[in-house]
């Protein structure tokens, strides 16, 4: 018979409708999954007791293997083992060659947006890859819970973008998982620690794992949490301590960096694996023995725990940069912070804690595993969201990362969802057309917090047509953003006097760049004078092509019968003078021309609407204009 | 009349209870609905109701509403892994039959 679990009172299910529901912790180095049962969260092991599931996975010609098993590969066969594959994500094929760490494989040159890694099995996608694991993960809870399952829950870094979200989703797809949410890993580490039951106050997440550094500052207030501010480095993690150890490891054998190695990946490999060990086992003890024998390096020595820590340490050094970055975000100190949790794996490294302790003056919490942490607040969280406990209102709230908006005339972004809204949301503008006529509308929908379109992430582009003819601003359209729970974007726009509308799902592009967000936000700092000049300008420059517009349109229709050769002369000399100065980058002289345009114009403009008037009343009587008044 | 619990059943639910902070004891009954008439119920319990009958059994309180205890009566509760998957079983004299997926039976 089916072997039951014990439920909440009045909570039995009926038979056959028991929900199935599991937390994934989709990770760089690592991935768990994890479920409730009988009121008890836990992460899921394999038939060999692994909690952990290595996030790789080998392409072999007759077998595709994942996890422990694809992990012995990584050494001997780099270039059919995708490892990483996170970071990867939604990233573009310039963006992967560029980048030292995914040398070991080999790109399809093709146009597709989405890079494909070249192996012994065919082409391969990321999302392709991290299917595999999510498969296997599912797998793995299907067996333990002896069913299908409802719903999973799926945690992303707070700094995934649309792009790097959207592909998770497509993983899940394929994986044949139904997600029922996307969940951001520092918010999921505070619901395994059970902080939705405490009492209010900020809540500092310190996540390093192998690959990602996120800094969360969430508020708990009632039960509700609420993401203040989320910071951090989406290439910054357990992997570069690796790195830099890796890098001593060569030094001290006389060799050149790892970059240099680019060529012998499993020298690159093998390093890193020693390097990795060497790591882990000085937290346990204050030294640790390396031995190394490969082909073209055999090498022996020590390292102290004194040494490695004067390795990591600017690494370390560097999320604390974050940290400070996120509080002021948040608008908070110190002080303010009530409890710190530590997730990843990386945080079991003894410098970690004891500088984290320092900087936020508190003992962080870390007696929940932290390589399983996630996993934890994942289920708890799918437990719910599947239905297993209605009364229990666990509600999340996530942020958005990067201000979302559309382009405006003279490549302007203008911002309609500001960064740091709490999601899901819906906000609409209304927008006008430019030109007489017009009938069409290109929306172009970007992500960045500078001011110039070029400056920010494109996101989608889509064309709203079927706009009635009228004169320019009479069109009144909505643009209406929506973000759901996952953090994922629908515009849409309506002409409100007609009813047509067009809209788009944020099919985000996936071969755009991942332009780090934090350098992104940096950017939009730094260059916030010249981001304002620029926008000064370039609105002096569409209001001075309106102008001339409208200008033209007015002489060709009735300029020679209203104005003396003298007149249209000056006018002529104004026109050309503002034409002169549009394209010289002063938004002052622009202006200026401007008005000198319009003050030549003035009594042009004061006989059109005399004559436009008298044109309008010909043939009618005094009387009938004012019994209409009546 | 009675209901037992194997060792393992007990120390299970003993866990289950500690983690949870809270909880008399453990209700066992039965439902009228499945496809093969009645599905067991397996619940924590916060309190007991005026028709209950309650059974000690390894220093845990099991707890069975006069309904159900005719159905079950005599039933050891047990927990079994089978692979992967582990959780309780039912081992119910009265039970006649079962549907294919064993999650509910007759008598």
């Amino acid at each position: 018979m089916a072997l039951l679990h014990i439920a909440e009172p009045g909570q039995s299910s009926a038979p056959h409708q028991h929900k199935l529901a599991a937390g994934i912790d989709l990770g760089t180095t690592n991935s768990l999954v994890a479920t409730v049962r009988s009121g008890q969260v836990e992460t899921l092991p394999d038939e060999a007791d692994r909690h952990l599931l290595p996030s790789v996975v080998y392409y072999g010609k007759t077998a595709v293997l994942v996890g422990n098993p694809a992990l012995e590969y990584s050494l001997t066969d780099p270039h059919n083992t995708v490892v990483s594959v996170k970071r990867m994500m939604g990233r573009g094929l310039a963006d992967m060659q560029n980048n030292q760490q995914f040398h070991s494989y080999r790109f399809a040159q093709n146009d597709s947006a989405v890079p494909r890694i070249i192996t012994q099995a065919g082409e391969v996608s990321a999302i392709e890859v991290s299917a595999q694991i999510l498969a296997t993960l599912k797998q793995r809870a299907v067996a333990t819970l002896g069913g299908e399952l409802d719903g999973v829950v799926i945690t992303v870094p707070a700094y995934f973008d649309d792009a790097q979200r959207q592909a998770t989703k497509d993983a899940a797809k394929l994986a044949g998982l139904n997600v029922l949410r996307l969940l951001n890993e520092p918010t999921a580490a505070a619901v395994a620690y059970g902080l939705d039951a405490g009492n209010d106050g900020v809540i500092a997440v310190y996540d390093l794992g192998g690959g990602t550094f996120d800094i969360s500052i969430l508020r708990l207030n009632k039960g509700v949490f609420e993401v203040l501010a989320t910071g951090g480095d989406s290439a910054l993690g357990g992997d570069d301590f690796d790195q830099a150890i890796g890098n001593w490891i060569l030094a001290e054998a006389g060799l050149d960096k790892l970059a240099t190695h680019a060529a012998n990946p499993v020298l690159i490999r093998s390093v890193l694996q020693h390097a990795r060990r060497a790591k882990e086992s000085l937290a346990q003890q204050p030294q640790t023995d390396i031995n190394i024998e490969i082909e073209g390096l055999h090498w022996q020595g020590c390292l102290t725990r004194e040494r490695m820590q004067a390795l990591i340490l600017p690494l370390v050094k560097n999320t604390l940069l974050a940290c400070r970055r996120v509080m002021r975000d948040a608008k908070i100190t110190n002080d303010d912070i009530n409890e710190v949790i530590m997730v990843g794996g990386s945080t079991r490294t003894l410098l970690v804690r004891e500088k984290v302790g320092e900087f936020f003056a508190c003992e962080p919490l870390t007696s929940i595993d932290p390589d399983r942490v996630v996993a934890t607040g994942a289920a708890l969280q799918a437990d719910v969201l599947v239905g297993n406990k209605p009364d229990d209102s666990l509600l999340l709230l996530d942020v958005i990362p990067l201000s979302l908006g559309i382009e405006t005339m003279g490549g302007l972004a203008e911002k309609i969802i500001h960064r740091n809204t709490v999601i899901p949301v819906a906000k609409a503008q209304d927008f006008t057309t430019y030109k007489d006529g017009q009938t069409a509308m290109a929306i172009h929908v970007v992500q960045g917090e500078r001011e110039l379109v070029d400056d920010c992430r494109s996101l989608a582009r889509f064309e709203l047509r079927g706009i009635p003819p009228q004169v320019a601003g009479a069109a009144r359209i909505r643009v209406t953003f929506q973000v759901d729970a996952d953090g994922l974007l629908i515009v849409s726009a309506k002409e409100r006097n007609s009813g047509v509308e067009a809209s788009v799902d944020v099919k985000p592009s996936y071969g755009l760049t991942d332009n780090e967000i934090e350098t992104m936000l940096k950017a939009s700092m730094d260059y916030a004078r010249d981001d304002m000049l620029q926008r000064s300008l370039r609105e002096q420059q569409v209001d001075a092509r309106r102008t001339l517009e409208a200008l033209d349109a007015a002489l060709a229709k009735d300029g020679d019968e209203l104005l003396s050769a003298a007149e249209k002369d000056s006018i002529m000399q104004a026109r050309q003078y503002l034409l002169d100065n549009i394209d010289n980058n002063d938004a002052e002289s622009i202006k200026a021309a401007i008005k000198q345009l319009e003050s030549d114009c003035e009594a042009y403009v004061a006989r059109r609407m005399n004559s436009n008037i008298r044109h309008v009343m010909q043939g009618h009587s005094i009387n009938e204009y004012s019994e209409n008044k009546e | 009349m009675a209901i037992t619990m194997t060792q393992a059943a007990a120390d299970r639910v003993n866990t289950f209870l500690a983690h949870r902070g809270a909880g008399i004891g453990l209700r066992l009954g039965v439902k009228t609905t499945g496809c093969s008439g009645m599905s067991y119920v397996l619940e924590f319990v916060d309190e007991i109701n005026a028709d209950d009958e309650v059974f000690e059994n390894h220093g845990i309180k099991v707890i069975v509403d006069k309904k159900s205890l005719v159905y079950i009566d005599g039933t050891e509760l047990d927990f079994a892994k089978e692979g992967l998957n582990e959780g309780f079983k039912f081992n119910n004299p009265n039970e006649k039959d079962q549907c294919g997926c064993g999650e509910s039976f007759t008598v």
